[in-house]
C-alpha cells in the first residue's frame, strides 16, 4: 500500500456523526414484536380471547372436575334430561323455554320438570350441564391440540433443519422417509395407534404428532436450503461457529415466521382431527368430553335441541379462528422490517 | 517492486475446482491457478462475472473443497487441518462480502452480529468486556454506541458494509478477502469504505485479497493484480505493470473498457473486444514470466509475441 500517499478526500458534510445518527428509538426485540403486534386489531383481540380461554381452561380444573361433568343422576334421568338454555333473565331463547316435540307452544321445561336450578347453556340427553361438559371438553381438546403440535414443532423443525443442513444423501434419504409416511393415510396409523394403545387422548396425540410434522420439516427443509447459501451464513461459517449454533442463531430466527404460522394452523388443525376421530368412535372414549365427542353427541339431537350441536361448535370455531387471526399477526410482527412506529 | 524476501502468507499451488463434477452442468471455476499473496500487500483479483474470483475467495476459506491442489496459509497446509487447527484458520483469515444487506442476518442487533465473532475468541462468558469490545470495534469503523443496540435493515449501504468490516475485525484476523465490498454501494461511499480498508491495513498490517471488476478501484488498493477469465489466471503482476504494461489480450480490452473522467480522452477511447476462441484450441498454456514478477498464460510461441508487443 506504499503507493497510495493521498485517500480520497471527502468533499460535503464534515460532521461525520450527524450523517450517522438513526433518529429512531432503540427498541429491544420483544417490545419491538409487541408494538407491532398491537397494531394488528385482530391479532390483539385473538390473543386477549386465547389467552381468556386457555386460563380459564386452566382455573376451572379444581371447579369443574372431569368426574362432575361426567356423572349424571341415574334415577332422575328424564327430570333432567335435555333442559335447554336458561339464563334466568327473560332473553328470548335463553329463558328455558322450548317447544316439545309434537307441540306448538313454548313451555318452560324447568318448571314443567320441576328443577329449581338454571343451566346457563342446558342439559345433554343424560341431564349432564353441557357448560360443565364443554369445560372440561375444551380442556381435553386444547390439551391434545398444544401437545400435539409442541411435538410436531420439535420432531419436524430438527428434521428440516437436520435435512437441510446436512444435504446431499442424507438430505435425499430423509424426504424418502417423508414421502412414505405422508403416503399413509392418517385413519390407518390411527386404526392400528388406538389397536395397539387402545382409544385414549395419548393415542391420538401421538397420531396427530406422527402424522403433522411432515409439513412442518418440509418447509423447515425448503427454508434452511435457501438460507444455508446466504452470506450471513457464510459469514457464520468463516467466523467458525458450529452447524448446531448457526441453526439456532441464524436459521431459525429467519424462519421464525413460517414456523410460527405453520403451528398457528397445527393447532386448529389438531383440535378438527380430534374432533374427526371422537366422531369416529377412534378418539376419546365416552364418558370423557372433548369438543369433537360433544358435537357428535349432539348431531344426534341436531333437529330438536340444536344447542347441544351449537354450543361446542362455536366454541371450536372460536378458538380455531383466534389461533389463526393471532398467527398471521405474529408472523408480521416477527418481522423487525415491518415498520414500527 | 515486491520485497523478494517479504514472507508469503498464502500460497496457492494448482487448484482446481467444479462444480456439479459428472453431472451434464459441471462448471469448471477454477482450472488450475497458482499464485501467492505475501504478508501485508493487497492482492487484486479482478476478471468478468463468473470467472472465479469469488470461487477462490470462497475455497481459501474452506468454504468450498478443492478438488485438486494445495492451499498453504502461513506455512500450513489448509488440506490436513484438524478441528483445533481449523479454528485457529478461522480467527486468522476472515471474510468481507459482496452485498452488504445479505451479509447480515435481519434478525440479530447490531451488537450480536460483532459479538458472534468476539464469542468465537472467549468473550461469551464476559459480558461487559464483550460490550466494551463492540464498541471499540464500532469506534473503529466509524460508527458509534447507539448503533449497537440497532437492526440491519436501519443502517444505510456503507453502514452495513462497515458493521460487516467490523464483523470480520473482531476475530483480530492477518487475512481478509474483501469479496467486491464496494461494488454494491454508490460512489460516495465507495470511497468512505476504500479509506478504512487502507487505515485499518496500516493499523493491523493486514493482508488483503481484495476482488472487484472495477479496474481503476482495483489499481488504486493493490499492490499486485491477478486477472482472471473462465476459471484461469491470465496474468498477474504488479499493479503498475498490469495497469500500464498489459500483455494478455483479456487485460488489454479490459483496460479498454475502464471510462476516463476526461470527455475529450473518453470520446477517443476504443475498446477492444476480446476473442476468447483461442483460449479453447487445445494448445497446453502455462505462467510465463515475461518480465520480472510479471506473468502471463501462454503457450512458449504467445509468450515471445507478448514480449515483442512490449518492445
Amino acid at each position: 500500500m506504499e503507493e497510495v500517499q493521498n485517500e480520497f478526500s471527502l468533499v460535503g458534510i464534515e460532521d461525520k456523526s450527524a450523517s450517522e445518527n438513526i433518529v429512531k428509538p432503540a427498541l429491544s426485540t420483544w417490545q419491538s414484536v409487541w408494538c407491532r403486534l398491537r397494531k394488528n386489531k385482530l391479532a390483539v383481540v385473538s390473543l386477549i380471547f386465547l389467552v381468556l380461554v386457555m386460563l380459564y381452561a386452566l382455573i376451572s380444573v379444581p371447579v369443574v372436575s372431569q368426574n362432575s361433568a361426567n356423572d349424571f343422576n341415574t334415577n332422575a334421568g328424564s327430570k333432567y334430561k335435555n333442559l335447554p338454555p336458561k339464563s334466568g333473565l327473560p332473553i328470548p331463547g335463553w329463558d328455558g323455554k322450548t317447544t316439545t316435540p309434537g307441540s306448538v307452544d313454548a313451555t318452560d321445561v324447568y318448571e314443567k320438570n320441576g328443577v329449581d336450578q338454571n343451566y346457563l347453556l342446558g342439559t345433554d340427553n343424560l341431564g349432564r350441564s353441557v357448560a360443565k361438559r364443554v369445560t372440561v371438553g375444551l380442556r381435553i381438546s386444547l390439551f391434545i391440540a398444544i401437545v400435539a403440535t409442541a411435538i410436531d414443532l420439535l420432531i419436524g423443525v430438527s428434521y428440516g433443519l437436520v435435512s437441510g443442513w446436512l444435504g446431499g444423501w442424507v438430505d435425499t434419504t430423509m424426504q424418502r422417509v417423508i414421502e412414505v409416511i405422508s403416503a399413509i393415510p392418517n385413519l390407518v396409523v390411527v386404526t392400528l395407534l388406538a389397536m395397539l394403545f387402545g382409544s385414549s387422548i395419548w393415542s391420538i396425540i401421538l397420531a396427530i404428532a406422527l402424522t403433522s410434522w411432515t409439513g412442518m420439516a418440509r418447509q423447515v427443509r425448503n427454508l434452511t436450503l435457501t438460507y444455508k447459501e446466504r452470506d450471513f451464513v457464510l459469514a457464520a461459517k468463516t467466523l467458525g461457529e458450529s452447524g448446531p449454533k448457526i441453526a439456532l442463531k441464524h436459521l431459525v430466527p429467519n424462519m421464525s415466521g413460517t414456523i410460527i404460522v405453520q403451528i398457528m394452523m397445527t393447532i386448529p388443525a389438531a383440535i378438527m382431527f380430534e374432533a374427526v376421530l371422537s366422531a369416529i368412535n377412534l378418539g376419546v372414549k365416552a364418558p370423557t368430553a372433548s369438543l369433537g365427542t360433544l358435537i357428535t353427541d349432539g348431531q344426534n339431537m341436531l333437529q330438536y335441541y340444536p344447542y347441544q350441536i351449537l354450543i361446542p361448535s362455536i366454541v371450536l370455531v372460536l378458538v380455531s379462528l383466534a389461533f389463526i387471526l393471532l398467527g398471521d399477526g405474529l408472523r408480521d410482527a416477527f418481522d423487525p422490517k415491518m415498520a414500527d412506529e | 517492486m515486491q520485497n523478494p524476501d517479504a514472507k508469503k502468507l498464502v500460497e496457492i499451488k494448482d487448484l482446481n475446482l467444479t462444480f456439479n463434477a459428472g453431472k451434464s452442468n459441471a462448471t469448471k471455476a477454477i482450472d488450475e491457478i497458482s499464485f501467492d499473496i505475501y504478508e501485508g500487500e493487497t492482492f487484486g483479483l479482478v476478471g468478468e462475472s463468473g470467472s472465479g474470483k469469488t470461487t477462490i475467495g470462497r475455497t481459501i476459506l474452506k468454504l468450498y473443497d478443492q478438488d485438486s491442489g494445495t492451499i498453504t496459509f502461513d506455512g500450513q497446509d489448509l488440506g490436513q487441518l484438524k478441528k483445533q487447527g481449523m479454528k485457529d484458520f478461522r480467527k486468522q483469515a476472515q471474510m468481507i462480502f459482496q452485498d452488504p444487506q445479505a451479509s447480515l442476518n435481519g434478525r440479530l442487533r447490531v451488537e450480536d452480529i460483532i459479538g458472534e465473532g468476539l464469542d468465537q475468541v472467549g468473550y461469551s462468558k464476559k459480558r461487559a468486556e464483550r460490550e466494551a469490545k463492540v464498541l471499540e470495534l464500532l469506534k473503529l469503523v466509524g460508527l458509534n454506541k447507539d448503533h449497537a443496540s440497532r437492526y440491519p435493515h436501519e443502517f444505510s449501504g456503507g453502514q452495513k458494509q462497515r458493521i460487516g468490516i467490523a464483523r470480520a475485525l473482531a476475530v483480530q484476523p492477518k487475512f481478509i478477502i474483501a469479496d467486491e465490498p464496494i461494488s454494491a454501494l454508490d460512489v460516495s461511499v465507495q470511497a468512505q469504505v476504500v479509506n478504512l480498508l487502507a487505515d485499518l491495513q496500516k493499523q493491523n498490517k493486514l493482508t488483503y485479497l481484495f476482488i472487484a471488476h472495477d479496474l481503476a478501484m482495483v489499481k488504486y488498493i493493490s499492490d499486485r493484480i491477478g486477472v482472471m477469465h473462465w476459471g484461469k489466471l491470465v496474468e498477474l503482476g504488479t499493479a503498475d505493470e498490469v495497469y500500464n504494461h498489459p500483455l494478455h489480450p483479456y487485460t488489454k480490452s479490459l483496460l479498454s473498457a475502464v471510462p476516463e473522467p476526461d470527455p475529450i480522452v473518453e470520446k477517443q477511447r476504443v475498446i477492444k473486444p476480446y476473442d476468447a476462441s483461442f483460449e479453447k484450441d487445445g494448445q497446453e498454456r502455462k505462467m510465463v514470466e515475461v518480465e520480472p514478477g510479471h506473468f502471463v498464460l501462454a503457450t512458449p510461441a504467445e509468450a515471445e509475441q507478448y514480449k515483442a508487443e512490449q518492445k
